[in-house]
């Protein structure tokens, strides 16, 4: 099975289309092909013109050298070879493959017992929702400022309480070996009302004759949560994890917020190593070329999920 | 583990005495207290501007009393006073506004091509759909730069929202919900002779009500928030976005840091208010619309 049949969820049409002569089924066809047209180009055009375009655009780029000022030098694959020799290239995707793992559990996991908990009859829910999706909302500049504030070496507040139950606490974002766990803790902590407001929309969906029923068939609440709640939930989960790991792969604003990409790179993304690239260095060759690589990463695990996700998600 | 879930759970309604009921209880305890401890911590770092806003001359090197000792509400007369604030704050929402209509359209009409009418190559396009999500923005600011100029749209308000009509993100979204209102709805639909169009406006989009307002709430904060485009693409001081004043102020205000967190404060409050709106709305929505 190739990921494309995997995508496609009902084609009932097609399945018994066969060549039809008669005018009557061919002018049906075309108001078919007319509606499909004028569902899909709202979104086609500016799609094509302002993104895919601008792809083209990056792709040509990265067979050339260019400083975003003189003429475009043609290369061909050469900046490709060069970033795939250069052992910070390595240590880039490294970084950001560290950065995924430890957030994507975090934020999922977290987001999930926050959506059920505020899903249920709690006082007060639409105020702690309110409250656990501020920091969504709140600009990482100032997310910035204050988880490292927080995770202050000397008189932050954590390593503070740490010292009080006798753990001489780490550097955080001031050691290397502790930076990105820190932006870890961080980005965690920001986008976790962001995976509670998706499966939220995903809970308030799932009819309620559903729990009704497996009520009246004797299962408790952990029975129901299993073989009713995270079934019928699957479509929202399998869209935070494909949007986590796209967002993911890109990691880049609490990056440039919280450490810059340091202490001694040890906190470098592949998209800073790319704005690095563009408008520090005018290597808009070499930023075009690493995009592309990424891209081409991404890609390839989204493509992952969606020929997995028939094992698991079910759809209406 | 499983059987014993349910062995606790099913002596539904025995008094409070017996070691099930304190159980149950007890967990109740704890989920409140671990949901306000949450809570608490995530209200912190907004508590925080909120307090510094108000405490003159506040800076970051000293942690800002819980309670200043002077509180005062300077800040945010300077922020207003100084800087044509309002003139940005209603530019932003007039780009948010546009943007979050055009993603709504877009999105949802995408996203029932791609969930009820099937075509040849609907896997590909929806493919090449979610690929634009994954390239990232700070390469194709130039291309997108140059192609604008060619178009004579730079500095204009049509030139920044033109990259925002449509996203990957909202598609598939609404994709994802609509692949869950149930088919037997469209049968019945169809029966009664309903065409696409009804279909769309009568059966899918009342029914993903909750998956619109999520939407809602993240394109408008989509736009409210973005920096690097507004920032390259509008020159004109009278075209300027919240975010980039913001930014400016840190330049023009340094280590005042009242101001700076006031103008945060302002930032957040209009984005918190429009989620609370559409966290009602979902709510609502469901209750109205009923069983599915």
């Amino acid at each position: 099975m190739t990921a494309q049949t995997a995508l496609l969820d009902k084609a009932p049409q097609f399945k018994h289309s066969r060549p039809v002569r008669d005018s009557a089924s061919r002018s049906r066809r075309i108001k078919y092909t007319l509606t499909v047209l004028a569902f899909l180009l709202p979104s086609a055009i500016p799609l094509t013109l302002f993104v895919l375009g601008p792809m083209v655009a990056a792709a040509w780029v990265s067979l050339n050298q260019w400083n975003l000022l003189g003429p475009l030098k043609f290369v061909g694959f050469g900046n490709y070879i060069r970033l795939l020799q250069d052992p910070q290239t390595g240590a880039v995707f490294l970084h950001t493959v560290y950065y995924i793992v430890g957030y994507l559990p975090l934020v999922y996991f977290g987001g999930l017992a926050l959506a059920l908990a505020l899903n249920t009859a709690l006082k007060g829910r639409s105020l702690l929702r309110g409250i656990y999706f501020l920091p969504v909302i709140t600009s990482w500049i100032v997310v910035a400022l204050v988880w490292r504030w927080l995770l202050s070496p000397s008189n932050g507040i954590v390593n503070t309480a740490l010292a009080m139950v006798g753990i001489h606490g780490p550097g955080w974002w001031t050691d290397p070996a502790w930076s990105l766990p820190s932006i870890i803790l961080a980005s965690a902590w920001k986008d976790l009302g962001f995976v509670m407001v998706i499966l939220l929309a995903g809970l308030q969906a799932i009819p309620t004759d559903v729990y009704d029923a497996a009520k009246v068939d004797g299962a408790g609440p952990w029975r129901r949560l299993i073989s009713v709640t995270l079934p019928l939930l699957s479509p929202s989960t399998f869209f935070v994890i494909v949007i986590s790991l796209v967002n993911g792969f890109q990691v880049f604003d609490q990056i440039y917020a919280m450490t810059g990409g340091g202490p001694n790179g040890s906190s470098e993304s592949v998209v800073e190593q790319i704005y690095d690239f563009t408008f520090r260095y005018g290597r808009a060759g070499d930023a075009s070329a690493l995009s592309w690589m990424l891209f081409i990463v991404i890609l390839a695990v989204t493509l992952i999920q969606i020929r997995g996700q028939k094992r698991w998600v079910t759809y209406g | 583990m499983v059987d014993a879930a349910i062995a606790v759970r099913s002596p539904r309604r025995r008094a409070l005495r017996t070691p099930e009921a304190r159980t149950r209880l007890i967990l109740a305890i704890v989920l409140h207290v671990v949901i306000i401890a949450g809570a608490l911590a995530m209200f912190f770092p907004f508590l925080w501007t909120l307090i510094t806003s108000i405490t003159p001359g506040a800076n970051l090197t000293n942690t800002p009393a819980l309670i200043p000792a002077n509180p005062s509400l300077g800040a945010y007369g300077k922020l207003f006073a100084d800087l044509p604030f309002a003139q940005v704050i209603l530019n932003s929402l007039i780009l948010a506004t546009i943007t979050t209509v055009a993603q709504l359209v877009t999105a949802s009409t995408a996203a029932y091509a791609f969930s009820r009418l099937p075509f040849r190559g609907q896997n590909v396009v929806f493919g090449i759909y979610l690929a634009t999500m994954m390239i990232p923005l700070q390469v194709l600011i130039v291309p997108l730069f140059v192609e604008l100029k060619t178009f004579g749209l730079l500095d204009t308000y049509v030139g920044a929202l033109l990259p925002t009509l449509a996203t990957a993100f909202g598609i598939f979204l609404l994709r994802q919900a609509i692949n869950q209102v149930p088919r037997e709805l469209d049968e019945a639909a169809t029966i009664d002779g309903a065409g696409h169009f009804r279909m769309f406006w009568q059966i899918i989009l009342p029914n993903i009500r909750p998956a619109l307002a999520t939407l809602v709430v993240f394109s408008f904060m989509g736009s409210w928030n973005s920096f690097l485009w507004p920032l390259i693409v509008l020159r004109s001081p009278q075209l300027q976005t919240l975010p980039i004043a913001l930014a400016g102020l840190q330049g023009q205000y340094i280590s005042q840091w009242d101001v700076i967190m006031a103008g945060y404060v302002v930032s957040i409050l209009p984005m918190l208010a429009l989620y609370v709106f559409a966290q009602k709305y979902v709510i609502q929505g469901v209750a109205s619309s009923g069983i599915k």
